[in-house]
């Protein structure tokens, strides 16, 4: 990760590096540190009375099998979103590289979901999918399916995934294509030429070359279905039924914001924000080394 | 422009509060933070200019700040940071969260006190008043947007199922035999037909409608202290017999395809006036929905009893929202003053009755509903009086006032998730009450535990 | 290539646009429906073209409990920017710093910002109200975009761009006697224009939906985005004009497909680039 060849001078880039930093430890130490106070102590919502409790938040937390199963569903969750939209972009990008008629027109056509918010995106799918007002949920319905998932976990799971990896389909189309499109075509012909076709070539020269991005999707997608699709669980099922679609995001939001219950929402915070470190610290390694080699 | 001049106003009152000249010279700018979206942040705007013409001491300004648990956590962030609005609408379950919160809100009795203002608790529906007052009667927040529970019935499928639509089922049995009825000669011919699938009953808001408000009807307990209002060491008693004897209701219902459950809150009101469903329970503010989208004849009924628990249904209490003065450091006598003339305006009975005309929820004031009548509003509206007559069916006693306790909003998710499971056929209606009442008790001990400090 | 692997990448691809496309024509052809079509559970899949005046409708004159949609746009767009540009700004800055230098405490500076990299500002939201609140920034201009602009995302995306540039031209240059400063604006900027196209895309639409920190940073309606505007229009406990709804969120999603679709060759480019 080491550059061979630099400027010389450490006053220039800690200037250039200040406002970052700056903004850094105002925006995101400061809160973070508060929210670590927080999860040591036991407060009212009106932060009125304040006891420090140790790791009482914590111990709480661990213990309580609710806790368990929201992490177990935020890990299906993720894996099922992960896997669908890394999946249909793949497919979709393997289609569209190659010269073919309206391909512009294509791309343009797969591409424009990344730009809808998630909350909208929910409302898009209840129009459709809603057993009593949505075009699709009605449909089936009546065609005999017992399509409910106000009552039905699994379909409820299944509904927020469909709707969270819809939006993130776009983004791992692009990223495949690109990444289809920077494999060199003398691999490819020379691979043609060896006779290597299809699947096979798919496997053996492509997979290998596009390995790097796809790890570099996963890792993005995991962390969108993790964090950025509260909008969407909110919209359509508000964790429910039971607690069937309570990932872990939306809990934190649900107790913090909902319940007002500060301590606790701060320390499920710190916890979240122990495994978004690892996460990062998982790419930032692997990229190093990647762009290293 | 009127920014500006609301800014210099700010600036001047901080500058002098205390010269009453200064006073005079500018108007003091106060802020209401709200929920009210759609047609009803109409409502607020049309509130809002009308105040700020009817005098010239003070200049409103009204904003939305999202859903309720929105609009409460950004005015708690403010707060904390000193920043709070003036006035802030929380829904009726933040009520003892706010009643907990001390220093950060000045009941309305204290500021009525202070500035001399004239709000008689008196003057309110008592089932109205009763869920935003002390023990004692002292008002802790201005009733505004109030609602009860009711039961739309679809009176074309009561016809067609051969049943008397000018007499409603009043009791359990009797909805329990209707919804029978209903699906028999009503709900099978259709969806035989291939019609979209129908069904005889279906609730909106179920844990408020059937539990809540359940246990005012029939003058039981929901927690004890007195559902809450005489401490917070209070626990939940909804495990009795009557309340398990109610779930079951429901799950026998969904069991023989009467009862279809929609959802969450109102997520199930579009089953009633899309004539999915032919008894459609919700809240009274849902009329201008039906009445806009009905494509059928429809009526409405207060709740129905179970004869078994109780010979005399009492009244229903309220949902909704209430208004509440907050404090914010350097706050000076004369922006309470502002805020008492604001709550003084409210309470006039032309307002609350054009307010509840224009918006579907209930009059909180006798002379308001006074007005609404004389004017002929119910006469042109029918069933628009069914949730006040629900509101006054009896004398207030203990448990129809309301409920007080801390984390609410918590408490009806706990027992959301129960009951789905219990109508999911993962429980029974007893494990799923019992686990309620365990976990939610576990959620008010720990309530009480934070505001104790 | 073979007409039968043709004909099978039009399906997959024309069946692909399609299930991408339908929740979008459903929410036009809402938009052109009576307001309570959706309530109702009558949609259609056919639009009222005698009804597609909604849109001007709504442009000019907003709908419940909102202004002009036009207005709100203008504020979403003035966010969306701000915090695009302002985020690719100090992320260039940060990057070249950290990979054509090395200073004291790089490595440290270098891990304060990537720990930041994926946190959301959900998770941290009542805290930053409190450092907000401190610095005088509620409801303000400022207060709306500065904390989001304070993320990592771009700066490691940038990072590593700048790592990929040969070390040959940064010799050619010295060589030629230009500056650090000099050598960004006229070699680094210029090489990475596609990711510069790219990353303007990808947080224009970060920006741009932004929902649960404009509602508590923001307190005036001036400020109002057009994604609280949609939620502002949908009512409780009261009849929603849903026709009004659905052409503010079609009109909601003009500007950033534009932005996608407008940018999209350069966007590919830049990742193509950024992946060697």
């Amino acid at each position: 990760m080491e550059r061979r060849t630099i400027f010389p001078g450490w006053r220039l880039p800690l200037l250039l590096v200040a406002p970052q930093l700056l903004l850094t430890l105002v925006f995101f130490y400061w809160p973070a540190a508060e929210g670590l106070w927080q999860s040591l102590t036991r407060t009212d919502a009106f932060g009125i009375h304040t006891r420090f409790v140790g790791l009482a938040n914590f111990a709480a937390l661990f213990a309580d099998p609710r806790y368990r199963s929201s992490v177990a569903i935020t890990l299906v969750f993720c894996a099922a979103v992960t896997a669908l939209s890394l999946g249909s972009g793949l497919v979709l990008a393997l289609a569209a590289d190659r010269e073919l008629r309206g391909r512009d027109l294509y791309r343009v056509l797969l591409i424009w979901p990344y730009a809808v918010a998630p909350a909208i995106a929910a409302v898009l799918w209840l129009l459709l999918l809603n057993p009593q007002i949505g075009t699709i949920g009605r449909w089936l319905v009546a065609l005999g399916v017992h399509w409910d998932y106000a009552l039905n976990g699994t379909q409820a799971l299944l509904l927020v995934i469909v709707a969270s990896a819809w939006k993130q389909v776009s983004y791992n189309f692009l990223f495949v294509l690109a990444g289809l499109q920077s494999i060199p075509r003398a691999v490819i012909e020379a691979a043609r030429m060896d006779g290597a076709k299809g699947f096979h070539r798919f496997r053996t020269i492509q997979l290998p070359l596009l390995a790097p991005t796809l790890f570099f999707l996963v890792i993005v997608d995991l962390v969108y279905a993790a964090f950025d699709t509260f909008g969407v669980i909110q919209a359509m099922t508000q964790g429910g039924p039971g607690r069937a679609t309570e990932t872990l995001v939306f809990k934190v939001y649900q107790d913090g914001v909902v319940n007002l219950d500060l301590g606790s929402s701060a320390a499920q915070s710190v916890v979240l924000m122990g495994g978004v470190i690892l996460l990062t610290a998982l790419q930032f390694r692997f990229l190093g080394r990647r762009v290293a080699s | 422009m009127k920014r500006r001049a609301l800014l210099a106003g700010a600036a001047a009152v901080s500058a002098a509060p205390l010269l009453p000249s200064a006073r005079a010279a500018a108007p003091v700018a106060i802020t209401w933070w709200h929920s009210m979206s759609g047609a009803l942040a109409d409502q607020i705007a049309r509130i809002t200019r009308q105040f700020n013409a009817s005098q010239s001491e003070v200049v409103l300004t009204s904003i939305f700040k999202g859903s309720y648990p929105d609009t409460l956590n950004a005015a708690i962030a403010a707060w904390r940071a000193g920043k709070a609005p003036n006035v802030v609408q929380v829904f009726d379950v933040g009520t003892g969260s706010m009643l907990a919160a001390g220093p950060a809100v000045k009941p309305v009795w204290q500021l009525a006190q202070e500035t001399g203002a004239a709000i008689t608790p008196a003057s309110y529906i008592p089932s109205v008043r009763g869920y935003y007052s002390l023990p004692d009667g002292r008002l802790a927040s201005m009733p505004f947007n109030s609602s009860t529970a009711v039961m739309w019935y679809n009176v074309d499928a009561f016809t067609a199922a051969g049943l008397d639509p000018a007499h409603p089922p009043q009791t359990w049995p009797e909805v329990m035999a209707a919804a029978a009825a209903l699906k028999a000669r009503w709900a099978d011919p259709l969806n035989k037909r291939g019609g979209p699938t129908r069904y005889a009953v279906t609730t909106s808001w179920l844990t408020w409608i059937q539990f809540e408000e359940f246990s005012a009807v029939h003058d039981i307990a929901f927690a004890s202290l007195n559902d809450g209002f005489d401490g917070l060491g209070a626990v939940l008693e909804i495990n009795s017999p009557a309340h398990v004897a109610q779930l079951q209701r429901f799950l026998d219902m969904a069991k023989a395809g009467t009862f279809h459950y929609g959802g969450r809150d109102s997520a199930p009101d579009p089953m009633f006036y899309s004539g999915v469903a032919a008894i459609g329970f919700g809240s009274s503010a849902g009329r201008g929905d039906i009445v806009r989208n009905a494509k059928f004849r429809w009526a409405a009924a207060m709740l129905p009893y179970d004869p078994a628990v109780t010979k005399r249904p009492h009244n229903t209490f309220i949902g909704g929202a209430s208004l509440w003065a907050m404090t914010a450091p350097h706050r000076a006598a004369a922006d309470y003053q502002a805020v008492a003339r604001f709550f003084e305006f409210l309470a006039r009975p032309d307002q609350d009755a054009m307010f509840s005309q224009a918006s579907g929820y209930v009059p909180v004031t006798f002379a308001g509903y006074a007005l609404s009548k004389q004017e002929g509003y119910y006469a042109k509206n029918p069933g628009a009086d069914v949730a006040s007559q629900s509101l006054t069916r009896s004398p207030v006693t203990n448990y129809t006032r309301g409920l007080r306790l801390g984390r609410l909003p918590e408490i009806r998710n706990i027992l959301y998730e129960e009951v789905e499971q219990a109508l999911a056929g993962h429980k029974s209606a007893q494990q799923a009450l019992g686990q309620t009442v365990a976990r939610g008790n576990a959620v008010l001990r720990a309530f009480q535990r934070s505001v104790a400090g | 290539m073979s007409g039968c692997r043709d004909w099978l990448a039009h399906l997959v691809l024309g069946l692909g646009a399609a299930l991408f496309l339908l929740p979008i024509w459903l929410a036009f052809c809402a938009a052109t429906l009576d307001p309570a079509a959706i309530d109702r559970g009558e949609l259609s899949l056919v639009p009222r073209l005698d009804h597609l005046g909604v849109f001007l409708e709504v442009l000019r004159h907003g709908g419940p409990g909102v202004g002009p949609v036009w207005r709100m746009l203008a504020v979403s767009a003035a966010m969306a920017l701000a915090i695009a540009l302002g985020k690719i700004a100090i992320s260039i800055l940060s990057a070249y710093a950290v990979v054509f230098f090395r200073f004291p405490f790089r490595r440290t500076a270098f891990w304060i910002i990537f720990v930041t990299l994926m946190l959301p500002v959900e998770v941290r939201i009542i805290p930053t109200y409190a450092v907000m609140a401190d610095l005088h920034f509620i409801d303000t201009f400022q207060g709306l975009t500065v904390p989001l602009i304070a993320s990592a995302t771009a700066t490691l995306l940038f990072r590593q761009t700048f790592v990929a540039i040969p070390d040959e031209l940064l010799e050619a240059a010295r060589m030629d006697g230009a500056g650090p400063l000099r050598f960004l604006w006229d070699v680094v900027l210029p090489v990475s224009a596609a990711n510069l196209a790219a990353l303007f895309v990808i947080l224009f639409v970060y920006g741009w939906n932004q929902y649960l920190w404009p509602l508590l940073a923001a307190t005036s309606p001036r400020l109002d985005t057009v994604v609280i505007g949609i939620v502002k229009m949908i009512g409780i406990d009261t009849s929603t004009e849903w026709n009004k709804v659905m052409a503010t969120a079609v009109l909601a999603l003009v500007p950033p497909v534009l932005v996608v679709v407008g940018l999209q060759r350069w966007f590919v480019k830049g990742l193509t680039e950024g992946e060697k």
